[in-house]
C-alpha cells in the first residue's frame, strides 16, 4: 500500500493545517461554522376530522464548528437528528431555518447547481456498505464518476487515478472492474471512502462509517480512516453511536438529545469530565470491557423510560423528563448551550445544573442509601 | 418512531437523584444442576456451492444460574450451534452430528414432537429482531397469553392474566394496556421487552439470546441487560448470551467461548478470557476495540478474513491470520488441527492453539498496548 500522497497531481493538502488541541487554541479558524439549524419534517396525522399537519423537529436549533485539520463526534441515541445533520450540512437536504458557513461562504440554501464547488470539499460517506453503492456499476465507474462529474481529470487519466485511490484504502487495484457484490462489508466501505476521496475533499461527514461492520474489520476501517486523516489532514465530523470508537477517533465531542446539543467539547472534556446529566448517563450505560481489569466504578446511572417524541418535545430542557436532577426552571426555561463551572470556553453545557460527575455520583450515593 | 401517547409515559416525576445500578457482581452466585451439555457438535449444510461446514466440533456445558457467552465474528457459527440446541433446524436441510443433552433429554435427531415440548418450556430463544417472535397483526398480550396456554392447561383470562404479569415484570409500564396493543406501537427497547416477557413466560431453564441488544442504544441496552440479570436471579435460568459485543460480554457473563469458524478457540471464566486471554484470535478481537475508558493506543485488529466455511484452512482454521503461527516450529499450525486443551494444568479454561508460551506473548507483546490498560499490571 503506497504509504504517501506524493503522486497526486495536485497539491491542494500541502497547506493543510496541523492537528491542534482545539481547547488550547481559541483563536481556531473553523472551516465549518454551523448556527441554529433547524430542520422540521412535516408528517400528516389522520386523526380528527381534517388531517393535521404535525413537524417532527429532527433538528433544533443545533450550532458548532470544525476547525481543518478537526475531527468532531456527534454522538446520541438514535432519532437524535445526527443523520439529518450530516445531511443539511452536505445539503443532500435543505435546511428549514438557520445557517451553515462552509470556507466562509452561507451554503444553506444555495441550488442544486452552485452547490458543486463546494461539494468537491465536503464528501459524505454512508453507514450501510450494502445501499450506498450503485449495484449495476463497477468498482472504476463507482469511484471515478465524481472525477468526471468535477472535471477534475481528463478521461486518459481516470483509470491510474482510480487504481490509485484503490491502494489509497487497501483494495487491490486490479480489482477496478468487479462490481460490489464481489467484496465484503469491510471492503465495500473501503470503496465508500476511496469515492469520498476521489474528490479530494476537505471535509468528510462520516456516518456510522463502521457501525454495520463486525469488530476486527471495524478497526482496520478506524486504522484507514486514522492514516488518511494523518496523511491528508482531512477534517471529519464522525456520526456514531459507539461511544468508544468515537473517544478513539474525534478531537471534539457534540452529544445530541432530541435535535439538540446538550454538551460539546474536546474528547477529554467529554469523557473526562462530563457535566450534563445526559452525557454523564449515556457514558455510564456503555458497557466497558474494563469491568474485568477492575478499572471501571461500580454504579451506571440508569436512565428510565424512552426517548419523548420529536414532534412536541418537552418545554424547557428537553432532557428533563427523565433528569433526576431537573426543577421548574428545567420547564419553563431552555438552557443555553455556555460554559458552565469553570468548564472552559470551548466546553459548553446545556443544563441549569451543570457540574462535574464526581460529585453528583457522591449525591446519588447519599440519596440511595 | 414514538407517538404522542407514548410520551406521556415517560414523562416521570422529577427524582431527587439518578437510578443508580450497580454492575453486576459475578461473585457468590448460586450455580445449579447441569441443564445443557454440547458435545462434539456439528452442523453442515449441502448447497449448491458445496457443503457449508458451519460448526465443526463444538463442546460446552451449561449450569442452571450461569450466563456463557459465545462471541466471534459473523458467520462463526454462533446462531446456527444455539438453533441446533433449540432443534430449529430443518433436519432435510441441515446435517447434525453430535449430541446436545437438554434437561437429560437427546436433541438431536429427536422428534418434532419432543422438540415442540422442549421448547419454550425447558428452553427458548430471542432473536436481536423481535419481528421474527412476535406476529405483527396480534396483540402483543394475546400472543404470550396464548404461548403460555401452549404449555398450561388453564383459561383465557388465566393466561391473559399470566401475560399481564409478565409484560409488567420486564418493566412495561401501564401492562393492562399495552397488552391489547400491537407490537408497531411498542418502542424498539419495549419490543425487545415484550419479546423476553414472550420467551420467559413458560419460566424456561435455558434462555438463548442471539445478540439481544445489537440493534439498541446503549442506554436501552443497559436496561435490557439489567433485565436479563435481575430475571436469571429471580428465576435461577441459566441463559447463553451470543454477542459479538466483548464490552458487554465483559459486563454481563461468567463464562465466554469464543468461536472461530465453527470450533470454539478458547473458553473459560469471563475473566480469565478477556483479562488474560491466551489465543491469538481472541488478542485480535480484543485488540479491536477501542476503549470507552481511555484514551488509548493504536488499534490492532487481526488482519483479513474469516475463512470460507465451504473450503476450511488445513491446520488451525485461523493460521491464514495468525501473526504468530512462526513462532510455532515445524510448521505445525497448517498441517494440525490443535486440541483444545488447558494451557496451564489446573482450570477448565481451554485454548485451541499450538503456541507454547501464550501467557508471556500476552503479558509481554499483546497486553502493553491494548486500550485502557496501560499502567495497569496484569499478573
Ligand atoms: N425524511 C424524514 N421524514 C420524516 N422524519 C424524518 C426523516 N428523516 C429523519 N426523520 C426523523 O427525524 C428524527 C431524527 O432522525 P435522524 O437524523 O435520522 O437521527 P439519528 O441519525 O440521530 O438516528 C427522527 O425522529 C426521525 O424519525
Ligand atoms: N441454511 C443455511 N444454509 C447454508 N449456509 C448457512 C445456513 N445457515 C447458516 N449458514 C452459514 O453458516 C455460517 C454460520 O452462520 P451463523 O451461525 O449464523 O453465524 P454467526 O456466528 O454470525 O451467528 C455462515 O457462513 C452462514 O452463511
Ligand atoms: S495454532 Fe498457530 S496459527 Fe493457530 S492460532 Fe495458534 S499460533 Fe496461530
Ligand atoms: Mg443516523
Ligand atoms: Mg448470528
Amino acid at each position: 500500500m503506497s504509504d504517501q500522497l506524493g503522486t497526486q497531481d495536485s497539491d491542494r493538502y500541502r497547506e493543510a493545517a496541523p492537528v491542534v488541541h482545539p481547547d488550547s487554541d481559541p483563536d481556531r479558524k473553523p472551516m465549518l461554522v454551523v448556527k441554529d439549524l433547524v430542520k422540521y419534517f412535516p408528517v400528516r396525522e389522520y386523526t380528527g376530522l381534517f388531517p393535521t399537519t404535525l413537524q417532527i423537529r429532527a433538528v433544533d436549533g443545533v450550532s458548532f464548528d470544525v476547525a481543518p485539520g478537526e475531527t468532531l463526534g456527534l454522538v446520541g441515541e438514535s432519532g437524535c437528528g445526527k443523520t439529518t445533520t450530516g445531511r443539511l450540512i452536505t445539503r443532500l437536504l435543505e435546511p428549514t431555518a438557520g445557517s451553515i458557513q462552509f470556507q466562509g461562504r452561507e451554503i444553506g440554501h444555495l441550488k442544486e447547481r452552485q452547490l458543486r464547488s463546494m461539494r468537491r470539499d465536503l464528501q459524505i460517506i454512508f453507514q450501510d456498505p450494502y445501499g450506498s453503492l450503485n449495484p449495476r456499476y463497477t468498482v472504476g465507474n463507482i469511484i471515478g464518476t465524481p472525477l468526471q462529474v468535477h472535471n477534475l481529470l481528463p478521461k486518459n487519466k481516470r483509470k491510474a487515478r482510480v487504481q490509485e485511490l484503490l491502494e489509497l484504502v487497501g483494495l487491490n487495484p486490479e480489482h477496478i472492474n468487479r462490481y460490489p457484490n464481489e467484496f465484503s462489508g469491510g471492503q465495500r466501505q473501503r470503496i465508500g471512502i476511496a469515492r469520498a476521496l476521489a474528490v479530494e475533499p476537505k471535509l468528510i461527514i462520516a456516518d456510522e462509517p463502521v457501525s454495520a461492520l463486525d469488530v476486527s474489520i471495524q478497526a482496520q476501517v478506524m486504522n484507514l480512516l486514522e492514516k488518511l486523516r494523518k496523511e491528508l489532514g482531512l477534517a471529519f465530523i464522525f456520526v456514531a453511536h459507539d461511544l468508544g470508537v468515537v473517544r478513539h477517533f474525534c478531537d471534539r465531542v457534540a452529544v445530541m438529545y432530541l435535535g439538540k446539543v446538550v454538551e460539546l467539547g474536546s474528547r477529554e472534556s467529554i469523557y473526562g469530565a462530563p457535566q450534563h446529566p445526559y452525557t454523564q448517563a449515556l457514558l455510564s450505560a456503555a458497557p466497558d470491557l474494563n469491568v474485568v481489569r477492575g478499572a471501571v466504578p461500580e454504579e451506571r446511572i440508569r436512565l428510565v423510560g424512552d426517548v419523548p417524541s420529536p414532534i412536541n418535545p418537552p418545554s424547557g430542557c428537553r432532557f428533563r423528563t427523565r433528569c433526576w436532577k431537573a426543577q421548574d426552571i428545567c420547564a419553563q426555561e431552555e438552557p443555553a448551550l455556555i460554559p458552565r463551572n469553570d468548564s472552559g470556553e470551548l466546553h459548553t453545557i446545556a443544563c441549569h445544573f451543570a457540574e462535574p460527575k464526581t460529585s453528583i455520583v457522591a449525591d446519588a450515593a447519599e440519596v440511595t442509601v | 418512531m414514538t407517538t404522542g401517547s407514548e410520551t406521556q409515559d415517560m414523562l416521570q416525576p422529577a427524582q431527587s437523584g439518578p437510578n443508580i445500578a450497580q454492575r453486576r457482581g459475578r461473585e457468590g452466585k448460586k450455580v445449579g444442576e447441569q441443564i445443557l451439555k454440547v458435545t462434539d457438535l456439528t452442523v453442515q449444510f449441502p448447497t449448491e456451492d458445496g457443503l457449508v461446514q458451519a460448526v465443526n466440533g463444538l463442546n460446552y456445558d451449561l449450569q442452571m444460574g450461569q450466563t456463557l457467552a459465545i462471541v466471534g465474528e459473523s458467520g462463526s457459527g454462533k446462531s446456527v450451534s444455539s438453533m441446533a440446541v433449540m432443534g430449529l433446524h430443518d433436519t432435510r436441510r441441515a446435517r447434525i452430528g453430535g449430541s446436545i443433552m437438554l434437561d437429560g433429554q437427546e436433541i438431536v435427531g429427536a422428534s418434532a414432537q419432543t422438540i415442540r415440548r422442549m421448547r419454550s418450556a425447558t428452553a427458548a430463544m430471542i432473536f436481536q429482531d423481535p419481528q421474527s417472535s412476535l406476529h405483527p397483526f396480534l396483540r402483543v398480550g394475546w400472543q404470550i397469553a396464548e404461548a403460555y396456554r401452549a404449555h398450561h392447561k388453564v383459561s383465557k383470562s388465566v393466561a391473559m392474566k399470566r401475560s399481564v404479569e409478565m409484560l409488567d415484570r420486564v418493566g412495561i409500564p401501564n401492562p393492562a394496556r399495552r397488552a391489547k396493543q400491537y407490537p408497531h406501537e411498542f418502542s424498539g427497547g419495549m419490543r425487545q421487552r415484550a419479546m423476553i416477557a414472550l420467551g420467559l413466560v413458560n419460566d424456561p431453564k435455558l434462555l438463548i439470546a442471539d445478540e439481544p441488544t445489537t440493534a439498541l442504544d446503549v442506554t436501552v441496552q443497559a436496561q435490557i441487560l439489567d433485565l436479563l440479570n435481575d430475571l436469571q436471579d429471580e428465576f435461577g435460568s441459566a441463559i447463553v448470551l451470543i454477542t459479538h459485543d466483548l464490552a458487554v460480554v465483559a459486563e454481563v457473563a461468567d463464562e465466554v467461548l469464543v468461536m472461530y469458524a465453527g470450533r470454539a478457540v478458547e473458553h473459560g471464566t469471563a475473566t480469565e478470557v478477556l483479562a488474560q486471554p491466551r489465543h491469538p484470535y481472541t488478542w485480535g478481537l480484543l485488540s479491536s476495540v477501542p476503549s470507552i475508558s481511555a484514551t488509548g493506543s493504536s488499534l490492532r485488529p487481526v488482519r483479513g478474513l474469516p475463512p470460507s466455511l465451504l473450503n476450511l484452512p488445513t491446520g488451525c482454521s485461523f493460521h491464514p491470520r495468525c501473526d504468530f503461527m512462526e513462532r510455532v516450529p515445524g510448521g505445525r499450525c497448517i498441517k494440525e488441527l490443535p486440541e483444545l486443551i488447558p494451557p496451564e494444568s489446573q482450570s477448565d479454561r481451554v485454548t485451541r492453539c499450538h503456541l507454547a508460551e501464550p501467557a508471556d506473548i500476552f503479558r509481554d507483546e499483546i497486553a502493553p498496548s491494548l486500550d485502557g490498560s496501560e499502567g495497569r499490571s496484569h499478573e
